[in-house]
C-alpha cells in the first residue's frame, strides 16, 4: 500500500510506506490527489509527488495568470493596434494610439476629474471616519446599534445607494423641496445636470458609502493607542483638539497613511457613481467621465469601439495608479525614519 | 446534580459588595459630554441611514401619496405592498434576483475551495517552487480592473461567453487576495497541534480536512462575506459582458430603471433596491462579528 503521509521532519528512511496511516475513506485516486510529503534536504520534507502543490494551487495560479497578468500584458500589446471589441482583423498601428490620446480633449478632462476625485476625496475620506471611529470608539449603551448602522451604505450596492442619491438631488427631491420650504433657496440646486455639481455629489456619494469601511479600519488602529497617553494629556490640561492632533494622529498615522494610499487609488477607479447620478452619458455631453467610463466609451462600446484605442488609456490609467502607489510608498518610508 | 454544584455557591459568604448589573448613565461620563455625543451619532445616523430609510418608506407608499415635491411626507400614510407586487410584475426581477444568485453560488462556491487549497499549499515550507506562485499571484493583485478590463473583455468574446453568466464569475473565480487571506490564516495554525495530529496517523487530506479547516473557519467566513457581496454588488464587469435582459444581474437591472423617463413608478423603483439590498443586510447580521474582523484582518494580515 502506497501512504502520502510520511513525518515531514527529515529522518533517513522514512520513504518507506508507514503501515496503517494512510487514509482509507478516499480511495486509491483520491489519495494519488493528496500531497504526501518525502525527506528533501533542509529539514522540511518535499512531496515526493513534486506535481501534488501545483495541483492544489493550479485553479489559483491559472486565475492569477489568465486573468491577471495575462490581461495586462495584453493590454500593453493591444495598445499598438486597431482591434474591435466585436473581434475581427487587428493590425499594429504603431504609437498613433498614445499620440491620439495625448491631443484627445476628452481624455484630458476624464484624467483632471480623476485626479481631482482623488484630490478631494482622499483627505476627506482620510480625516471623517477617523472623527466618526473616535466617536463610536468609547462604549455607551446602543453604541453597537450605532456602529452597525453607521456600516449600513457600505453594503447596499453603489447602484442602489446611486438610485436613493438620485432621488435625493433632484430638483423635486428631498434636499431641493427642504430648503426651499426653509426658504434658502428660490429655484432648484441643479445637483444632477450642471457637470461641476454632478461631480461633487459623486464625489459625496463615494465618501458616504466609505465611511463606514473607514471607520470600522480605524476603531482597530484606534485600540492600540493607549489609554494613558489621553489621561495624562487630559490631566495635564490638553483640551480634546490638542489630544487629537498629538496623540491620537501620531498614534494612527499607519493607519491613516494607509487609508490614504488605498482611497487613493480607489478614486481613480470611480466609475458606477458617475454613471447612476451623471447617468449613461457620463455627464452632459461626457464632462464628467473618469479615465475608467472613458475607456468603456472609447474602447468597448460595440459600434464605434476601439479597443487598440481603449488600451492606451488602459495603460496611462494604470501608470497614474503605480505613480500614486510610489508616491504613497515614499511618503509611507519618509514619515516612518 | 444542579443542586451539587450550587450548594457551595449559596454558602458563599456575601464578603463582597453586590455588583449592579447595569452601570448608571454617570458611570458613562460627564453628562454634557454624553449629550453632545448622543446627539452627533444621531446626528451621524441620520445621514447615513437616512437616504436609505427614505427610499424603504417611500417604497411602502400608496399611489395616491406624493414621493416628491413640496406635498411629500416622510411616513407613508397609508403602508403598502402593492410595490413589492408590482415590481415583480413590471419589471422582471424575478430573473434578475435568479441571475445574480447563479452568479454568486458560483463565485463563493469556486473561491471557497480554491483559495482554501492553494492558500493551504502556501503555508506549507515544504515544496519547491511556491515563491513562484506567490510572485504570480501579488503580480495579478496589482493591476486594477479597470486598467485590464479591455483586454479581459476580448478574452470572454474570443472564449464566447459574451452574454453569459458565466463570462461574468470567470475571471474572478479565485482571488489573490482571498488566497492570501487563507495562507495568513493556515499560518497561524499551531504546529504542535499538527505533529500531534500527525504522530494519530491523520494524513496530510485528513489534516487539511479535519484540522486545518476548522480552525480557520473566521478567515473562511471572511472569503464567503467578501466574494457574496461584491459578486451581488458588482455593476461595470456585468455592464460590459451582460446584453440581453434574460441575462441581467439585479444590479444591472435596476440601473436600467434609473431614469423616471423610462416610465416606472418611483415607488417600484424603491421597492427593487430594498429588496436587492436584504439579502446582504441579513448576511450582515448573521455574521456581524467577523465582519469587522474582515475588514481589519485585511488591513493587517496582509
Amino acid at each position: 500500500m502506497v501512504t502520502d503521509t510520511a513525518k515531514p521532519v527529515s529522518v533517513p528512511g522514512t520513504e518507506q510506506p508507514v503501515p496503517g496511516t494512510a487514509p482509507s475513506r478516499i480511495g486509491r485516486f483520491g489519495r494519488a490527489l493528496l500531497p504526501g510529503p518525502a525527506p528533501g534536504a533542509n529539514g522540511a520534507a518535499l512531496y515526493r509527488r513534486w506535481w501534488l502543490p501545483w495541483l492544489w494551487t493550479a485553479p489559483a495560479i491559472v486565475c492569477a495568470a489568465v486573468f491577471g497578468v495575462f490581461p495586462f500584458l495584453n493590454t500593453l500589446l493591444l495598445s499598438f493596434t486597431d482591434a474591435k471589441p466585436l473581434g475581427g482583423a487587428a493590425s499594429f498601428v504603431g504609437w498613433s494610439n498614445y499620440t491620439r490620446m495625448l491631443e484627445d480633449s476628452d481624455f484630458w478632462l476624464a484624467t483632471r476629474n480623476s485626479l481631482l476625485y482623488a484630490l478631494i476625496v482622499v483627505p476627506l475620506m482620510v480625516l471623517l471616519p477617523l472623527l466618526l471611529a473616535i466617536l463610536v470608539e468609547k462604549n455607551l449603551p446602543g453604541i453597537g446599534f450605532f456602529r452597525s448602522a453607521f456600516y449600513t451604505p457600505v453594503l447596499a450596492s453603489s447602484v442602489v445607494v446611486g438610485l436613493s442619491w438620485q432621488w435625493l438631488l433632484a430638483d423635486e427631491g428631498l434636499i431641493n423641496t427642504s430648503l426651499e420650504k426653509a426658504h434658502l433657496i428660490k429655484d432648484a440646486i441643479p445637483f444632477l445636470s450642471d457637470s461641476w455639481l454632478i461631480l461633487f455629489s459623486a464625489m459625496g456619494l463615494t465618501l458616504w458609502k466609505g465611511l463606514g469601511w473607514y471607520m470600522i479600519f480605524y476603531l482597530a488602529a484606534l485600540g492600540n493607542v493607549p489609554k494613558e497617553l489621553h489621561e495624562a494629556a487630559a490631566m495635564d490640561g490638553a483640551g480634546a483638539v490638542r489630544r487629537f492632533w498629538h496623540i491620537t494622529v501620531p498614534g494612527v498615522r499607519q493607519a491613516m497613511m494607509l487609508v490614504g494610499t488605498l482611497t487613493g487609488i480607489g478614486s481613480l477607479r470611480v466609475f458606477t457613481e458617475i454613471y447612476m447620478l451623471g447617468s449613461a452619458t457620463g455627464g452632459p455631453g461626457g464632462a464628467d467621465r473618469t479615465l475608467p467610463f472613458y475607456i468603456r466609451d472609447v474602447g468597448l462600446d460595440p459600434l464605434t469601439g476601439n479597443a487598440g484605442y481603449g488600451s492606451a488609456v488602459s495603460v496611462a490609467l494604470f501608470l497614474l495608479t503605480l505613480g500614486l502607489t510610489l508616491l504613497a510608498q515614499r511618503l509611507t518610508k519618509e514619515d516612518e525614519s | 446534580m444542579t443542586t451539587a454544584v450550587r450548594k457551595p455557591a449559596a454558602q458563599q459568604p456575601a464578603a463582597r459588595k453586590p455588583r449592579r448589573l447595569l452601570p448608571r448613565w454617570r458611570d458613562y461620563g460627564r453628562p454634557r459630554e454624553l449629550v453632545v455625543r448622543y446627539l452627533l451619532l444621531f446626528f451621524v445616523l441620520g445621514i447615513t441611514v437616512g437616504p436609505l430609510l427614505w427610499q424603504l418608506l417611500a417604497s411602502l407608499k400608496s399611489t395616491g401619496e406624493d414621493v416628491f415635491g413640496a406635498n411629500a411626507s416622510l411616513l407613508p400614510h397609508e403602508p403598502t405592498l402593492r410595490a413589492y407586487r408590482a415590481v415583480f410584475e413590471q419589471v422582471p426581477v424575478a430573473t434578475y434576483i435568479r441571475n445574480s444568485t447563479i452568479v454568486v453560488l458560483l463565485s463563493v462556491g469556486s473561491q471557497l475551495l480554491f483559495s482554501t487549497t492553494a492558500g493551504y499549499m502556501l503555508s506549507k515550507p515544504n515544496w519547491k517552487g511556491r515563491k513562484a506562485v506567490w510572485v504570480v499571484l501579488i503580480a495579478s493583485m496589482m493591476f486594477p480592473f479597470e486598467s485590464i478590463m479591455v483586454s479581459l473583455f476580448l478574452s470572454i468574446r474570443d472564449l464566447g461567453l459574451v452574454d453569459n453568466l458565466v463570462g461574468v464569475w470567470l475571471p474572478g473565480f479565485v482571488g489573490a487576495i482571498n488566497v492570501l487571506l487563507m495562507r495568513a490564516a493556515f499560518l497561524a495554525v499551531p504546529r504542535e497541534i499538527e505533529d500531534s495530529a500527525m504522530l494519530d496517523g491523520a494524513g496530510e487530506w485528513q489534516r487539511f480536512r479535519y484540522l486545518y479547516l476548522p480552525s480557520a473557519w473566521g478567515a473562511i467566513l471572511v472569503v464567503t462575506i467578501n466574494t457574496f457581496i461584491s459578486a451581488w454588488d458588482d455593476f461595470l464587469w456585468p455592464l460590459i459582458v451582460l446584453r440581453s435582459e434574460e441575462q441581467m444581474t439585479l444590479t444591472l437591472g435596476l440601473s436600467r430603471l434609473q431614469s423616471s423617463s423610462f416610465g416606472y413608478d418611483q415607488r417600484v423603483v424603491m421597492a427593487g433596491s430594498v429588496i436587492s439590498v436584504i439579502p446582504v443586510l441579513v448576511l450582515f447580521v448573521i455574521t456581524q462579528r467577523w465582519f469587522y474582523k474582515g475588514v481589519s484582518s485585511g488591513a493587517v494580515k496582509l
